[in-house]
């Protein structure tokens, strides 16, 4: 069985759980597979911090909660602080340039940033930064099928804005692919602290 | 008969169990819904608010959970399918039309999607602390049906199911969610209307001066007759007779409530819907519903893997209760492992079924997350043993 957890967090309002929502979608609906997402609710979502947790797996999910993502992108400080200690040795750390300084990161995860609000406002909006960060997801990790993560964003914002958040896709995409390119092979945790494009 | 299309949203989704429990009464022909909203059963209603003016229907938010429990009762005297959706808090407020419910005969389905407990408790974490209330909350003596889906995609299903069962029984059927399913997305695929089956309404043939609202014909179930459709007949809360007028006295009252009781017992054994798997050689047996039944199978599946015998026992419907099939069982099964998101409520009725020939271990959880695969796992070891 592969199972794969995912973590999204940030503050409420980024989109947080609209980027989730694709990941998952695209998981299940558009490509063979399984998902099972949840959010955090309580007081917290309501003020700062804002989380989303995705499982994907060829096999049915039976516990529904992420226990030690496999995969962390956070697009906000406290997120980083907050979630960072539970992700997996060897896991993926996955971060929006401007809005996360990346410091204490203890050995074996992989972390890779994107400026993701510059690309976001490149596009005239900034809004867009949660589907540039899926883009991004979707390079690096090379998980799913780009194009059931296009689907699935076609499929998951207003029609008005479809093609925008096509764009901030295919602009976190390309900017995965040519900075980090896709994580075919393993790799050993030793060798994998490879921090790219920190400004 | 077929669904009507135009409540049902053929296709391949990704919704929560909420999202997926509104779409499933949307297919049964809910085009009524009156509630109070209340996390974590709020996106139901929520979502039928939004659905509802395109369907042709109404949602009334109405002032309190015992307006809301009685406006769906009205609604169904006036044709509609209906129900209300809440959690413990709203729950407890609802019983008291529970009762009237079924003392009416008034089909309706009540979804409680279950939250810690008890009072305001744990608003947005998951618990299954309503269970023996969902049996037992109202006063007197009557009987329910209550279901417990595992999964979105179950919540639309099971949620026909329930409104199916309510119309066929003339009983108000309790879909025991919890925050967990209620809250968790997955894909959910909505079949075409023509291959979704719904149970008719009970409509009487007589005519206006020939019916009895609660004359029966061999099968312990009246015959219905609406509101605003020439009929004059009197509904009430009150011990009542045949013809629907109050009745005080014990022959009357042992008629009303033992074929009250009867219409669902006689029915126990197809009601009381269980999923069995790998129980053939199975020395231990976990037994569990809702959210804890997905828990519990990988647990189950952990404990396979390391050799041990056991197998899965898994509630769909929690009343009436599979006490028969599980008694089957406790003649060759040593252990009952029994976990569940509570202080322990639905193994006392595992114990009552097992009438100590099993021996029973509870796996207690006071609520606000679920079991840990390994904690099941831990109670199933230990039964081995």
């Amino acid at each position: 069985m592969s199972q794969t957890e995912i973590r999204i967090a940030g503050f409420g309002g980024q989109g947080v759980i609209l980027s989730a929502m694709v990941i998952g979608k695209a998981g299940c609906i558009f490509q063979p597979g399984y998902a099972t997402m949840t959010q955090n609710f309580g007081p917290e979502a309501r003020g700062s911090a804002c989380s989303a947790q995705v499982i994907l797996s060829d096999q049915p999910i039976l516990y529904p909660y992420v226990t030690q993502p496999d995969i962390l992108m956070v697009m906000s400080q406290a997120a980083y602080t907050r979630f960072t200690p539970e992700l997996k040795p060897g896991g993926l750390l996955l971060v929006a340039q401007a809005l996360v300084r990346i410091s204490d990161l203890r050995a074996g995860i992989r972390a890779y940033s994107i400026p993701a609000t510059r690309l976001a406002e490149e596009l005239g909006k900034r809004l867009v930064l949660n589907i540039v960060m899926v883009g991004f997801f979707a390079a690096v990790t090379g998980l799913l099928d780009p194009e059931s993560l296009r689907n699935a964003v076609a499929d998951s914002v207003p029609p008005a804005s479809m093609e925008l958040n096509l764009r901030a896709f295919q602009k976190g995409f390309d900017y995965g692919l040519a900075r980090v390119g896709p994580l075919a092979e393993p790799v050993e945790p030793e060798q994998m602290i490879a921090i790219e494009g920190l400004g | 008969m077929q669904a009507n299309p135009k409540g049902v949203l053929t296709g391949t989704h990704f919704l929560d169990g909420d999202q997926a429990c509104c779409e499933g009464a949307l297919a049964a022909g809910a085009r009524f819904a009156a509630g109070y909203p209340i996390t974590p059963s709020t996106e139901i209603v929520e979502r039928f608010a939004w659905r509802i003016p395109t369907v042709g229907g109404m949602f009334i938010q109405m002032e309190d959970e015992l307006a809301a429990s009685i406006a769906i009762l009205g609604a169904v005297w006036g044709g509609a399918k209906a129900f209300t959706v809440t959690s413990g808090p709203g729950f407890s407020l609802m019983m008291e039309h529970i009762g009237y419910a079924a003392m009416t005969e008034t089909p309706c389905v009540f979804v409680d999607v279950q939250r810690g407990g008890p009072s305001t408790g744990l608003p947005t974490l998951p618990a299954q602390g309503d269970m023996m209330q969902a049996r037992w909350g109202s006063h007197g003596d009557y009987e329910i049906i209550a279901l417990c889906p595992n999964s979105p995609q179950e919540c639309f299903d099971v949620t026909i199911r329930a409104f199916n069962l309510a119309e066929e029984f003339r009983v108000p059927v309790m879909l025991m969610m919890d925050e967990c399913v209620g809250h968790m997305t997955e894909k959910v695929v909505i079949p075409r209307a023509e291959e979704i089956e719904i149970y008719p309404r009970r409509h009487t043939a007589r005519g206006p001066g020939e019916y009895w609202p609660y004359e029966t014909n061999g099968d312990l179930v009246p015959e219905m007759a609406h509101a605003g459709e020439g009929y004059r007949f009197h509904i009430t809360g009150l011990t009542h007779d045949e013809r629907g007028y109050p009745a005080m006295n014990a022959a009357a009252q042992d008629r009303l409530v033992r074929r009250l009781k009867n219409k669902i017992r006689a029915a126990a054994d197809r009601l009381a819907l269980y999923e069995e798997e790998a129980t053939e050689d199975a020395e231990v047996v976990v037994v569990s519903y809702g959210i804890t039944s997905r828990v519990a199978q990988r647990a189950v599946e952990m404990a396979r893997q390391r050799g041990i015998r056991v197998g899965k026992f898994r509630l769909v419907a929690a009343w009436p209760f599979p006490a028969a099939r599980l008694r089957e069982l406790a003649q060759r099964v040593k252990v009952f492992v029994v976990p569940e998101l509570n202080c322990g409520q639905m193994v006392l009725e595992v114990e009552r079924a097992a009438a100590g020939m099993a021996r029973i271990i509870p796996v207690t959880h006071a609520g606000g997350d679920v079991h840990r695969p390994e904690t099941i796992l831990e109670a199933i070891v230990e039964a081995a043993r």
